[in-house]
């Protein structure tokens, strides 16, 4: 059978440094590929080179038995290879329609646009994927999984065969991925061939059909889903034997460590209460904007609650800004690392002391000693890599840039862990030492808070579980009593 | 901080970052070998530089040897360039832009902007010299008191016109271009109004010594300029403070969740050069003996290029006071040199716009560049 896309040998060196040293691929008509590997296993090198992003130092990609060459993303569209990006770039102030159109927009007479045609065809092709969006709302009042599918629709509106799809699931719900995914089976059965690059093992396992797998920049070994299970896949993505994914090895105290009472936010939450103990971590699961992340800001005094009461080791607190929280031995991990984590254009070592500064300056001048050994402490206790840690963060894989925003929090030896999606983008093993690290400290007496949209780390390190719905409680579980499925149906 | 690291640091680079991307693998212990390679990867066998190490020397240092050429050129084209009465001159010259352009550091570095500069020089030059000007008429009654009250006087002047400024940039959450562009506007109307729109002459020479004095045989602004330059690179460098600002500048999502407080930071550094500003403005009128409404007209432009042909980037959260004055330097030994070769002043505007553009462009190329 002819094959979709088939890719041998690929190159590509960055200043006489190898990105990818043998990328090799093949893609059948009809199948969901996943593509895997750990962060900087040369998965993004090897889509950008296919994207026509980045030229290739060497092999060969053939498109449907034709070499191909790609001098632009222009190039690789007119050969029918589309990429559904993991960060979106789409124009806010332009209508979907305008989006999926955007630089190849239907004329009418005097150079003008054909909009009544452009919103019909859009409208159309998003009827086809049974996606519920309005072709003539402007893309700025959709959600981000809104966004996801829209992207989609637009690599489609190409009409291409071959569609790559990196992280799809990165900023979306459970229901949306599940949306998602009855898309893509609408486009296997349609004949097109679908590469599906995530992290999310279960996600893999469920939608695709065969796999590939990379490491340090090279083909590692492919294969057919149904004879592989997943600690062997886990296996050849990491190169090395893992025992048990999630460490878990707290138990929980009966000391109150963090106590939430009738928490209130308008519009964002409504009468949330919990108690976590010393010892415990405790999940809190539910889709994207069931007001998960709001519980989080209003706990560190990012954002007001209107009512409601927070209780700290048994005492009642105040927080208003965020140095109150962190006075009352809390620390947050923000969902998002790049945007609220991490100052990317500063050291490893600066981001490390950045939540501790004060600390560090008792005269306001810096200790920088106290600095250096501080970075020293977290880099070898995460173990982070980094060849030095004066190198901006920047330079550093997702893995390890999580590990940074850790170790800035650690070194404040908190009492309460707030962590939201603390694995999100980040790769097997590094989230295995993640699970590590949050184990550990619940085990020493640390009380945890976390959130996830991932199903298995919810179940895998949790204690006990709240399910949010639309800004409310819709209860709180010990995991032994609950399963995947309740959690979902929960959840929507 | 970024780019205070040596040069064997070769992370800089573009090449070398996308390296460490892919490179360093979260899953396994061992799998940074390539990471120590690259940190000696610069070194040629024969201990020489290698084309690698050259080209970050370049990128780390390209300002100052920019600067070093410039100076050679202008010594071996000009005799009277390298004489010690036109070293002082153009140092002189530099000295009240430099004052500017080190405040203006601290603002562009949480991403902000001062463009009202030349208007609190001379809002903080009329003000102070009315108490210290020995004309009758000029002066408010009692003039003129001791120095030391004119100095203070000045620089409360330019601070407070900073905390204005600081207060609704920080608090209100307005665009600082637009706060500062209103002051722009506003402090030069305060000065035309305060002085009835005339100079005011004859300043005290006891006040005059700060811009014409000399101390061992150093002009005196020159000194001061090596006074703020050093306390400003001591502040960014060494201090909570420092830190504070750099955070800001770089992410002030993250700075506000490590529980940095970003209103006071971002109100300090407008405060900061608002007296420098005021400082500024005393110097010129010192220097010059009499306090001119329509004094320092422009001024923040030649501040902002200096900063920003100094490497810092107007997105915030980079750049060094040091290289802040190298580009005030590189502005004033421009000027100076195309003044020895005689070439009309409409041309070194030209020349200093395609500087100042030239510059950033380099500046593009090493962050994001192919």
């Amino acid at each position: 059978m002819e094959l979709l896309l088939e890719v041998e040998g690929l190159k590509k060196s960055f200043g006489g440094v190898a990105a990818l040293r043998d990328g090799r691929f093949q893609l059948r008509a009809g199948t969901v590929h996943a593509l895997c590997g750990g962060n900087g296993a040369g998965k993004s090198t090897f889509l950008k080179i296919l994207m026509g992003i980045f030229g290739r130092d060497a092999g060969s990609i053939r498109r449907r038995g034709k070499e191909v060459e790609f001098a632009s993303p222009a190039d690789a569209l007119a050969s029918g290879i589309a990429i559904i990006e993991q960060e979106l770039s789409p124009v806010p102030h332009m209508t979907v329609a305008e989006n999926i159109y955007l630089g190849r927009e239907p004329k009418a007479r005097f150079g003008g646009i054909d909009f009544r045609a452009m919103n019909r065809s859009a409208q159309k092709l998003l009827d086809d994927l049974e996606f519920d969006i309005r072709a003539t709302q402007y893309m700025m009042n959709l959600s981000v999984a809104q966004m996801q599918l829209v992207e989609i629709a637009k690599a489609l509106s190409h009409n291409a065969e071959v569609i790559f799809m990196d992280e799809p699931t990165s900023a979306i719900g459970e229901r949306e991925a599940q949306h998602l995914f009855a898309a893509i089976r609408r486009l296997q059965a349609q004949g097109r061939g679908i590469v599906y690059v995530s992290h999310r093992l279960s996600e893999i396992f469920q939608i695709a059909d065969s796999y590939t797998v990379f490491r340090d920049g090279a083909y590692v070994g492919s294969g057919a889903l149904a004879d592989i299970d997943r600690p062997g896949l886990i296996r050849m993505i990491v190169g090395r034997e893992l025992s048990e994914e999630f460490a878990k090895t707290n138990t929980p105290t009966s000391e109150p460590g963090i106590e939430v009472a009738a928490l209130s936010c308008p519009n964002k939450i409504e009468d949330i209460s919990f108690s976590v103990r010393k010892g415990e971590i405790f999940g809190i699961y539910g889709l994207m904007g069931a007001g998960r992340t709001e519980i989080f800001n209003c706990l560190f005094g990012l954002d007001r609650p209107s009512a409601g009461s927070i209780r700290v080791d048994g005492t009642e607190v105040s927080i208003a800004k965020p140095a109150d929280a962190m006075a009352h031995g809390l620390a947050l991990v923000t969902e998002d690392r790049k945007l609220t984590g991490l100052n990317l254009a500063d050291s490893v070592r600066a981001n490390i002391c950045m939540a501790s500064l004060p600390e560090m300056s008792p005269a306001f001048t810096m200790d920088r000693a106290r600095e250096a050994d501080a970075s020293r402490g977290m880099r070898e206790k995460f173990q982070i890599k980094a060849a030095r840690d004066t190198m901006p963060v920047s330079g550093l894989s997702g893995g390890n840039q999580q590990k940074v925003v850790l170790g800035k929090w650690f070194l404040r030896n908190p009492k309460v862990l707030l962590l939201d999606e603390p694995t999100r983008g980040v790769d097997v093993g590094a989230k295995r030492e993640i699970y590590r690290i949050i184990s550990d400290f619940a085990s020493s007496g640390g009380t945890v808070v976390m959130i996830s949209s991932e199903i298995d780390e919810v179940l895998g390190m949790s204690d006990r579980i709240m399910v949010m719905r639309a800004g409310r409680s819709a209860g709180t579980f010990r995991r032994e009593e609950t399963d995947a499925q309740s959690l979902v149906h929960l959840s929507t | 901080m970024p780019n205070r690291s040596s040069i064997y640091q070769p992370e800089q680079g573009q090449g070398v970052r996308s390296m460490a991307e892919e490179s360093v693998m979260s899953a396994g212990g061992n799998k940074n070998a390539k990471g120590g390679k690259n940190a000696n990867g610069g070194k040629n066998a024969n201990g020489w530089l290698g084309s690698e190490q050259r080209r970050l020397l370049i990128q780390e240092y390209g300002i100052f040897l920019a600067f070093l050429i410039l100076v050679a050129v202008l010594s071996v084209s000009n005799e009277f360039f390298l004489t010690a009465g036109n070293i002082s001159n153009v140092l002189l010259q530099t000295s009240i832009n430099g004052v500017l352009a080190i405040g203006m550091t601290f603002v562009i570095l949480t991403r902000g902007i001062d463009l009202s500069v030349g208007s609190v020089v001379a809002l903080a030059g009329i003000v102070s010299a009315s108490f210290v000007t020995s004309s009758a008429t000029a002066g408010i009654s009692g003039a003129p008191y001791p120095v030391a009250l004119g100095l203070g006087i000045g620089l409360l002047v330019g601070i407070a016109c900073g905390a204005i400024s600081g207060v609704i940039v920080s608090r209100f959450s307005v665009p600082a271009f637009v706060v500062t562009l209103g002051m722009l506007s506003a402090a030069r109307g305060m000065t035309l109004i305060y002085g009835g729109g005339r100079p005011v002459p004859a300043l005290t020479p006891a006040f005059r010594w700060i811009g014409t004095g000399n101390i061992l045989g150093i002009p005196a602004p020159v000194v001061i300029l090596a006074v703020v330059f050093a306390i400003s690179w001591w502040i960014l460098d060494r201090t909570r403070f420092g830190r504070y600002i750099y955070a800001v500048g770089g992410n002030p999502h993250a700075a506000r969740t490590s529980g940095i407080n970003i209103t006071r930071t971002q109100f300090a550094v407008y405060v900061i050069s608002g007296g420098l500003a005021g400082l500024a403005g005393m110097l010129l009128s010192a220097r010059t003996g009499s306090a001119l409404p329509q004094a320092g007209i422009a001024y923040e432009l030649d501040a902002i290029a200096a900063v920003v042909i100094g490497g810092t980037s107007l997105s915030g959260g980079v750049g060094r006071v040091t290289g802040t004055l190298i580009g005030a330097l590189i502005i004033g030994v421009m000027n100076n040199g195309l003044d020895l070769m005689g070439i009309q002043s409409y041309y070194q505007q030209v020349l200093k716009g395609a500087l100042i553009v030239g510059a950033v462009m380099l500046d593009q190329k090493r962050n994001y560049g192919a």
